[in-house]
């Protein structure tokens, strides 16, 4: 287990996001026990760790979608609530009941809804986003699509579209590539890759440990406590990954992960 | 004849008042019921309705009390909406602070508030001032006795719950369709269920005395899955809805005005139940006959 050293090097105020001895429980049973964390800006970090390590958990608990035991939570140096705007969350697909009557366009603008508040129409220029948005994402042909006849990528792509729309600096995504094709992956993977480029921070939990050196610069690895974290190259390794999964990974699993580094 | 005239408005100024009034909260209900069933709580108004009951008849008997006749609208709407906030309050906390799942919590608030209720009228039969209180009439709502500042309490009542879902439509329907992407962009989830219910609130307590609590739920829910059957999109259900429960109030007003003693919520509910079973036989996607077509064509290019 590492000793927290990124967070005396990177000020809160220099990262997207620090979380510090966040702490969940949902009843009386702990999920999340006070884990410390400080996002690299304009980095891609992986959340890693075996199913119930409260991964999802945390990053609901860092956006106050479900309440904290203890901790607390600065975004570029402010509060939560001061820098909501800041953020853009993607929830897991299979949240949300995708039968709603809603086009693809209609989720898009949901993006925009604290924008364009309550009685406002969409400006022609707020549309022109919307679409563009749907483009970035290859989805601009299914903009008057009914949700529910979209495939699971599909979904996934108008859900990163949403999040595009908010325009916001620092992205939050729950298992994005869960249950989508190659090529969607792909694509979703480009888009991450090119909102990097614009100087934007992404941090995505992340199941698939075969992919994490290609798509992320830095991982944090937890299993309910935080395990380590910091950069790809030296933190997601051996030692760590049998920590976070009490040793159950295969040595076949391990030793492909180490091959690629 | 006499029911024509109703429907035309020739059957005088009162009943032309009436239905007028039962269109706008028809109109109200199907849009908050959009919302309400999209947020699948419609069990949860059905209980909000009944826990009306005992607040209807503490109002009567305080205002009895205090030397009145017991019978002004606007007394007895507000003991109603106390009880019911009461009834929704108590779902709330067993939901909240106990092991109880949701939906016995809300078995056992209707089923004790409509009992309490019901014992409470009973008592109110038996007292002198009780007689002629028409009391029973907020079961199943009538129009019998309505007064003109009774229906123009209705009409303006929906008008103000109408505009109220309409300057909340945006943040409903993400709390409908993502109660987390609500919750992260900043929205406080239970501060707007809150609004829900109260919107809820508003068309049941506005319209006891016309359709009364056992069937207003009724009202609420069948206008807004009849508008799902014919549209896609939620902002354009809320119009929909609106427009079948409107039809349903009115018609329902007006045939209860032009045939004595029949009690409108059972009409009403009746005339939305016929529209919804009609668009669920020829709704364009949804419909039964619609997909039955796209099976056989899909037998035939295949087969």
């Amino acid at each position: 287990m590492d000793t927290g050293v990124g967070l005396a090097v990177l000020k809160p105020a220099d990262s997207p996001l620090t979380l510090t001895g966040i702490t969940v429980a949902y009843g009386e049973k702990p999920v999340v026990l006070a884990v410390d964390a400080a996002f690299e800006p304009r980095a891609m970090t992986a959340i890693i760790g075996p199913n119930g390590a409260g991964k999802s958990t945390l990053l609901k608990a860092a956006l106050g979608i479900v309440p904290r035991l203890a901790g607390a939570v600065t975004v570029f140096g402010q509060p939560l609530a001061a820098a909501r705007s800041r953020i853009a969350y993607v929830p897991q697909r299979a949240s949300v009941d995708w039968d709603f009557p809603a086009t693809v366009l209609d989720v898009v603008r949901m993006g925009m809804y604290r924008q364009v508040g309550l009685l406002r129409r969409f400006t022609p220029a707020q549309k022109a986003r919307t679409r563009a948005c749907l483009d970035r994402v290859g989805m601009e042909a299914f903009a008057d699509r009914q949700i529910g006849q979209l495939s699971g990528g599909q979904q996934q792509r108008v859900f990163l579209a949403r999040a595009l729309a908010q325009a916001a600096d620092l992205y939050l995504l729950d298992e994005p590539f869960a249950g989508v094709d190659a090529a969607t992956e792909r694509a979703l993977v480009d888009v991450l890759k090119t909102l990097k480029a614009e100087g934007r921070t992404i941090v995505a939990v992340h199941h698939d440990l075969a992919t994490v050196r290609d798509y992320f610069d830095e991982v944090l690895l937890i299993n309910q406590r935080r395990i380590a974290m910091g950069p790809v190259g030296t933190t997601f390794n051996r030692v760590n990954l049998q920590t976070t999964y009490g040793g159950r990974l295969g040595a076949a699993q391990v030793a492909e992960i180490e091959a690629q580094a | 004849m006499s029911f024509l005239a109703a429907l035309s408005l020739q059957a005088g100024y009162n009943a032309a008042l009436v239905a007028v009034g039962a269109a706008m909260l028809g109109f109200a209900a199907g849009a908050v019921g959009t919302f309400l069933t999209l947020r699948k709580r419609a069990l949860v108004a059905d209980a909000l309705a009944h826990a009306t009951l005992p607040g209807v008849a503490l109002a009567f008997l305080a205002m009895v009390a205090l030397g009145g006749d017991g019978r002004s609208l606007i007394g007895l709407l507000a003991g109603s909406a106390l009880s019911a906030g009461l009834g929704l309050w108590l779902i709330e906390a067993m939901a909240r602070r106990t092991r109880l799942p949701e939906d016995a919590a809300i078995g056992a608030v209707l089923s004790v508030f409509f009992g309490a209720g019901v014992v409470l009228l009973t008592v109110i039969q038996t007292l002198s001032a009780g007689r002629q209180a028409g009391l029973e009439g907020f079961l199943l709502g009538s129009t019998a006795g309505m007064l003109w500042q009774d229906a123009v309490v209705i009409a303006a009542g929906g008008a103000v719950a109408l505009c109220a879902t309409y300057v909340l439509r945006r943040p409903l329907q993400l709390l409908a369709f993502d109660p987390q992407q609500a919750a992260a962009l900043g929205y406080d989830l239970r501060r707007l269920d809150l609004a829900l219910m109260a919107l809820v609130m508003a068309v049941t307590v506005i319209g006891l005395k016309l359709v009364g609590l056992v069937l207003i739920v009724a009202l609420l829910i069948i206008p807004a899955v009849t508008a799902r059957l014919w549209s896609n999109r939620s902002g354009r259900m809320i119009w929909l809805a609106g427009g079948i429960g409107a039809l349903s109030a009115y018609v329902g007003a007006a045939l209860s005005a032009s045939v004595a003693d029949v009690p409108t919520g059972p009409i009403m509910v009746l005339i939305a139940a016929a529209v919804f079973a009609v668009s669920l036989l020829v709704a364009p996607q949804r419909g039964i006959l619609a997909g039955a077509i796209r099976r056989a064509r899909l037998r035939r290019d295949w087969a």
